[in-house]
């Protein structure tokens, strides 16, 4: 170090050049600690379809199978049930399906391939609680709603969904209840997790 | 033996400033000679601290974080460890008791302005500490692996999702799983012994570091640093924290213990507050529970997040309920810092302040009804309001004149 050479300038770039290299290289190694917290091969294979009998389902009744460790409802649904969906439209956020949160094949009055049978995932998409079946005729039904047509109510924030799981105005949840991939194969089995390629049966 | 002592003493300091660090800390750091009940808070935010990490070494040598083993192995050391129920309790009421301690730390530091020039750094540092103080609390209330732990979890990684962009992928890399599973669980519990405690000590001795550089604040709001004594150099109002306040808090310890053993030994549970009845439920994916509501020291926010009819909307209100906290120092526009020279209008917005935020504890509490949602929504304005109105307040406001010394 030569007291008399003015190098300060040369010191401030050797400084920021060495400062940047470290800060680059701290950011590659970042990278394989970061991505270890992703889901493991393991977790993203356990995604595997699950098979469901629709025998024994009776007329208004929900039954609940587990899929990629998430609730799936299916309701059997009466010409009642159906008849009343429309009568909803303008009190719902997306009566016609528009928002993706179904197959293409499920994108339709009904949000379902047999209109029959609803199939959807049992989660809100507000913050992910599981709402509540609750039918037509339950008392509960009047202290969510004045006129409830039946649906689903989730209990830690009050949103509610009809019976085609569309959302209703003016609940914190943003979009419908989400339809899983699934495809019928035969008239009582239904098979959650792969998509239907004969489209609307 | 005293000659030996006094020789050890002197090894060690010349190879350690350990005599020194006594003196800067205890012995030779002045504090306000006023200090009062809400000046307990700080020396029992350390004791709960301890506390915690004490017991929570004792709960970690028992307990599974597997998510087909974790529920069960707290039912073990509830009812097959000797001693497991009275560690486990000291530690779930030990958590609670934190967040009371430091709710009432806090609001020392509202009403005696403990957070303006030159404390804006150790409010900021505070702030981090209560941030990872609820961190540390959310990712230990998933461990027992109960039906709360598992929906509470489910909706405060949701809150992540609600990002833009990269909410969804950031909720995974959260959960580890595309749902609360076994690797959750596994991972949260690491963060919540080993990541959130080191980083929590370490804030800690940050806080009180920046504590003894700037100086303690006092009732009065005086700084006691511009009046000292010429020849010394120490200031006229203060004395040395030992013996003086570690004595004093040796009182507020007794009286915190008295409270919380009754508490540990009686009410373990406090009525569902402290540990929530449906927690006693094993964790059911399929299922969530008729009413869900997190703990008491999270409803106030739970409440404004609730009181806002939009999910992102909601997700920053209550985001924002927080991060408001941390402009405090420059919110705040009064010629004077303590309540006792501040005038009326202050005291009211703090009045209104403290009747919201219990009513938002309530109500987060409560199952979502029109009525309460309304009052909700009263309640957050009122919350905002008082911070984002203080610039203004704060300044009109008639004070009364400060002191030029510490009164009592």
């Amino acid at each position: 170090m030569t007291e008399n050479v003015d190098d300060k300038g040369r010191r401030r770039f050797l400084v920021a050049a060495t400062s940047t290299i470290g800060a680059v290289g701290a950011g590659f190694v970042a990278v394989p600690f970061v991505l270890s917290l992703k889901p493991s091969a393991k977790a993203r294979a356990a995604g595997a379809p699950i098979e469901i009998d629709i025998s024994k389902l009776e007329d208004g009744q929900l039954m609940v199978v587990e899929w990629r460790g998430q609730p799936v409802w299916v309701v059997k649904r009466t010409p009642e049930h159906l008849a009343n969906l429309a009568t909803l439209n303008d009190r719902l956020t997306d009566p016609n399906s528009d928002v993706e949160q179904q197959p293409t094949y499920a994108k339709n009055e009904n949000r379902a391939i047999k209109s029959e049978y609803l199939v959807v995932v049992g989660i809100c998409t507000h913050l992910g609680c599981s709402p509540s079946h609750v039918k037509m005729a339950d008392p509960l039904g009047a202290t969510i709603d004045d006129d409830w047509k039946g649906g689903f109510f989730c209990p830690c924030h009050g949103s509610k969904f009809d019976l085609a799981g569309r959302v209703y105005k003016g609940v914190p949840a943003p979009t419908n209840l989400v339809v899983p991939p699934h495809t019928y194969l035969s008239d009582t089995r239904i098979l959650v997790g792969v998509d239907s390629s004969a489209g609307v049966a | 033996m005293n000659k030996i002592l006094i020789a050890s003493v002197d090894w060690v300091d010349t190879r350690f400033p350990l005599t020194k660090l006594w003196n800067e800390h205890l012995a030779q750091y002045y504090a306000p000679r006023n200090f009062n009940f809400w000046y307990y808070f700080g020396s029992l935010a350390l004791l709960a601290l301890v506390l915690q990490i004490a017991t929570g070494i004792f709960l970690a040598v028992n307990y599974k974080p597997d998510a087909a083993l974790a529920f069960a192995s707290v039912e073990y050391i509830m009812r097959d460890v000797e001693f497991g129920w009275l560690i486990r309790y000291l530690h779930s009421t030990g958590a609670s008791f934190f967040f009371i301690v430091i709710y009432l730390h806090m609001f020392r530091a509202l009403m005696y302005g403990s957070y303006r020039k030159p404390r804006e750094l150790l409010w900021i540092i505070g702030m981090f500490i209560y941030v990872c103080l609820m961190a540390e609390s959310f990712l230990g209330y998933l461990l027992p692996w109960g039906q709360m732990s598992y929906w509470g979890a489910q909706v405060i990684i949701s809150l992540f999702a609600a990002l833009p962009i990269i909410g969804e992928d950031l909720a995974v890399w959260i959960r580890g799983d595309f749902v609360i599973a076994d690797a959750t669980l596994n991972r949260f519990f690491i963060y919540h012994v080993v990541l959130v405690p080191i980083i929590l000590l370490a804030l800690a001795a940050v806080h009180i570091i920046a504590l003894h550089e700037v100086g303690s604040n006092n009732p009065d709001g005086i700084e006691i640093k511009k009046n000292k004594d010429p020849k010394t150099g120490i200031p006229i109002d203060g004395i040395p924290f030992h013996p003086y306040y570690s004595v004093k808090d040796i009182v507020g310890v007794s009286v915190f213990l008295i409270f919380f053993s009754a508490i540990v030994f009686y009410a373990p549970e406090f009525g569902g507050y402290f540990l929530e009845y449906n927690n006693f439920f094993p964790a059911d994916p399929m299922k969530t529970p008729e009413h869900i509501a997190p703990l008491w020291y999270f409803t106030p926010f739970y409440a404004i997040l609730r009181a806002v009819p939009d999910k992102l909307m909601g997700v920053a209100a209550m985001g924002g309920a927080i991060v408001v906290l941390f402009f405090l120092p420059w919110l705040d526009r009064s010629p004077v810092k303590s309540i006792r020279y501040k005038g009326l209008i202050f005291k009211f917005a703090l009045f209104l302040f403290v009747i919201a935020f219990f009513g938002l504890c309530y109500l987060g509490m409560q199952a979502p009804t029109p009525m309460g949602t309304l009052l909700a929504q009263i309640f957050s304005v009122i919350y905002f309001a008082f911070f984002l109105l203080m610039p203004w307040y704060s300044k009109i406001d008639k004070t009364k004149p400060v002191p030029e010394r510490v009164t009592h």
